[in-house]
């Protein structure tokens, strides 16, 4: 699990391949490899260029500001920051249970929102890939190219995300940004028109859910040689389980497992999650690298995500996804998958549980009550908030003074829980598909897919049509650029 | 009531001594405002109200109605003025309408909104205007004061408290807490006063308050600023 080409012996001597930008993935993101005069890869870095200050926004802020605040950190999934920053407020406020009726409209809305990520990541951003082959012709390796060649499985993709945005909508109040999760509970019920609205639908969006399962397992069965080992490294993996060990992307306990499955922490309450991980520093890049700190920052680095939490749970509580994980488990033979490839089964088995779990909650009469908010209990000066967001494990702790302002905020983001797991994947794929001196078309496109395939949330990931900017560029020994490619 | 002016071709009736504000609101005729409160003196300060008597430009807050005249109020030239006046209240201070609490119930927002303001237009002067939340029910937000005085006015006329003053002058001109320390906690304000409930703005606010209300059934959620009857007092915390 050590990763021998983060750091080279000789830099100086090297020669320096950079692709940048990555292309769909959101936001800037940087490759950089170094050769030597053999053509050895001796350090690929993965660079990404990750929001900051924001925590510094936070500071002196009322704390029942910061979650409608915090969805402006990342256009991407502000659902998950909405939630994550409610649920610490809901701890500084000293409320330890919601009403049945506010944890159900959150895990309502938060169910949405993973639908309509998961369903935009697969259909908009990866099944070109995946349905085209990785090194097929870029003009069609996009959403339109798959609305031509599948027109079917395309207009599901639409209608997926679009029902997991009107599912926002109607809990959130607002497509996007909405206000309605407040420290201690919610400011808004469902009605039954709002729920009946969703009802018509929910069926056939579990249909689909479905469907999409069963394609990527197809995908990824037919060519094992590839969706096995592409990008593939061993490396520790986390997530919050439920209760009972079930699968659960609202609320849980913190657990660990090593490249083998073996636990190396469980049951841990995540307002203790400092003393469980760290987070290091390094001067090539702005994001953090967290890690195990009983296994050191060597050893002790982790995944996040669909990959994780699907092997990382006992059981799924709903039917389908069950299924669907226990195939998954069969096919991985008993021990933990790695394959960063899997991420997509993964993440459409986790889809189909999302809409299963929308199905069970609009049958239940609670989404419809008026008691929203808990009675508030002793205020506490400390609060931390974890989720499953779409992308992995989201963290939000804040300190907040007598006066009711935000002292300190740390936030970790599944993407930078992801980092050090993305810079494997990228090592990975350089020292498998870069030959010679040149950078060529086949090898950007192996590590955008590479990177890709963990869903980081740069910020631009929704550029899903048409062509991507990618640059390489060849630096020599003494920085000077002899040989660039680009496209736009 | 015989006496008549006419707005915008309407004919308005007044009482003596009524601003041609008072009289059309009285009429159910909107004119854009935000230093004018129904209930205290008028500032005749944001120029926002600002018409067209007989050709001549004046605030309607505070001019006189009087038999014959001629006032212009719902016009391009003058909408575009307010606009204008709008765009400079919003960079002067910080006002980021995406997180703040008092969004959909802000006379501000709803009067640029209502002015068909799309951007704000000029350079944000991004002042640094540090928050007071010694209060232990109030915290004030002084980075979206828009200088009304209306809290001024209420607390002076109303609580007989006089724990708000404008002071300086010009583009210096800025809010302070009557207090040596100069914090709302060495005062005696209070949740009973009227002061706590005059901001048409999100500055003085109630703690632990925020986004109580959700989207859809804020004051101008439901009616758009120019269809209510009397704006500030919706707007204001309840
Ligand atoms: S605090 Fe509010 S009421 Fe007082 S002057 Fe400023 S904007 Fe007007
Ligand atoms: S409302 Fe008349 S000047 Fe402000």
């Amino acid at each position: 699990m050590t990763s021998q080409l983060e750091t080279a012996q000789h830099p100086e001597r090297l020669r320096r391949v950079a692709i940048d930008p990555v292309s769909r993935v959101e936001g800037h993101g940087k490759v950089t490899i170094l050769l030597d005069e053999q053509n050895k890869v001796h350090q690929v870095r993965l660079h990404i260029v990750e929001f900051r200050g924001f925590e510094k926004f936070i500071q002196g802020r009322p704390y029942w500001e910061v979650p409608v605040m915090v969805q402006r950190l990342c256009g991407i999934c502000p659902v998950s920051h909405h939630l994550a920053a409610s649920k610490a407020m809901d701890i500084i406020v000293g409320v330890k249970k919601l009403t049945p009726t506010a944890e159900k409209l959150r895990r309502l809305m938060h169910y949405g929102q993973m639908l309509q990520s998961h369903a935009l990541h697969f259909f908009h951003l990866s099944s070109p890939d995946l349905l085209f082959g990785f090194d097929s012709d870029v003009t069609r390796r996009n959403i339109v190219g798959v609305a031509m060649a599948h027109p079917e499985i395309a207009k599901q993709g639409v209608l997926l995300r679009k029902f997991g945005q009107e599912v926002i909508r109607i809990t959130s109040g607002k497509r996007i940004h909405g206000t309605s999760a407040v420290p201690g509970g919610m400011n808004k019920s469902l009605t039954i028109a709002e729920r009946d609205e969703l009802l018509k639908n929910i069926y056939q969006i579990v249909a689909w859910s479905r469907d999409a399962v069963h394609l990527i397992k197809k995908v990824h069965i037919q060519d094992p040689g590839l969706y096995n080992s592409f990008g593939t490294f061993r490396s520790n993996y986390m997530s919050i389980v439920g209760h009972n060990g079930d699968l659960d992307f609202y609320h849980g306990k913190l657990r660990a497992r090593d490249d083998n499955g073996k636990i190396i922490f469980d049951n841990v309450d995540y307002q203790h999650y400092d003393r469980y991980l760290e987070e290091e520093v390094k001067s090539w890049t702005y994001m953090k690298f967290p890690f195990i700190t009983s296994l050191g920052k060597d050893k002790g680095w982790y995944k996040v995500g669909p990959l994780a939490r699907v092997q990382n749970c006992n059981q799924i509580s709903t039917p389908f996804a069950e299924h669907e994980r226990k195939e998954f488990v069969d096919y991985a033979g008993g021990a933990p998958m790695h394959a960063p490839l899997a991420y997509h089964w993964t993440r459409m088995i986790e889809m189909l549980h999302a809409a299963e779990e929308i199905k069970n909650l609009l049958h239940d009469d609670d989404l419809l009550g008026n008691n929203l908010m808990a009675v508030p209990g002793e205020r506490q000066r400390e609060g931390v908030g974890v989720i499953e967001a779409p992308r992995g494990t989201l963290f939000h702790h804040y300190r907040v003074d007598e006066n009711d302002m935000v002292t300190m905020a740390n936030l970790i983001v599944s993407t930078t829980n992801n980092n050090q797991a993305m810079n494997e994947a990228v090592r990975n794929v350089a020292q498998r598909y870069l030959h010679g001196r040149e950078v060529t078309e086949g090898l950007l496109n192996h590590v955008e897919v590479a990177i890709r395939a963990f869903d980081p949330c740069l910020s631009c990931a929704t550029h899903a049509l048409g062509k991507m900017p990618l640059e390489v560029e060849l630096v020599d020994v003494e920085g000077q650029q002899v040989h660039a490619l680009s496209r736009s | 009531m015989s006496q008549k002016f006419s707005l915008d071709g309407q004919v308005i009736p007044f009482e003596d001594g009524e601003t041609i504000m008072q009289a059309a609101t009285k009429a159910g005729v909107f004119i854009p405002h935000l230093c004018y409160h129904p209930e205290f003196k008028p500032h005749g300060s944001c120029k926002l109200c600002t018409v067209k008597v007989n050709g001549r430009q004046t605030a309607s807050c505070t001019m006189r109605a009087s038999t014959g005249m001629v006032v212009e109020n719902n016009t391009e030239e003058l909408n575009g003025e307010r606009r204008a006046l709008t765009q400079m209240l919003f960079v002067e201070g910080n006002h980021f309408c995406p997180s703040c609490e008092k969004s959909g119930n802000c006379q501000l927002q709803a009067t640029a909104y209502h002015l068909g303001m799309m951007s704000p237009h000029y350079d944000h002067f991004f002042p640094n205007r540090p928050v007071d939340a010694t209060h232990p029910d109030f915290f004030i937000d002084f980075n979206r004061c828009i200088l009304c005085s209306l809290c001024v006015r209420a607390s002076r006329d109303v609580d007989k408290k006089n724990v708000f003053a404008l002071s300086g002058r010009g583009i210096k001109t800025h809010l302070i807490v009557n207090a040596a320390s100069g914090n709302l906690a060495d005062t005696d304000f209070s949740l009973a006063d009227k002061a706590a409930q005059v901001c048409p703005v999100g500055v003085i606010l109630q703690k632990r308050q925020g986004f109580a209300v959700p989207i859809g059934e804020r004051t101008y959620d439901k009616a758009p600023i120019a269809a209510q009857r009397e704006p500030e007092m919706e707007g204001a915390p309840k």
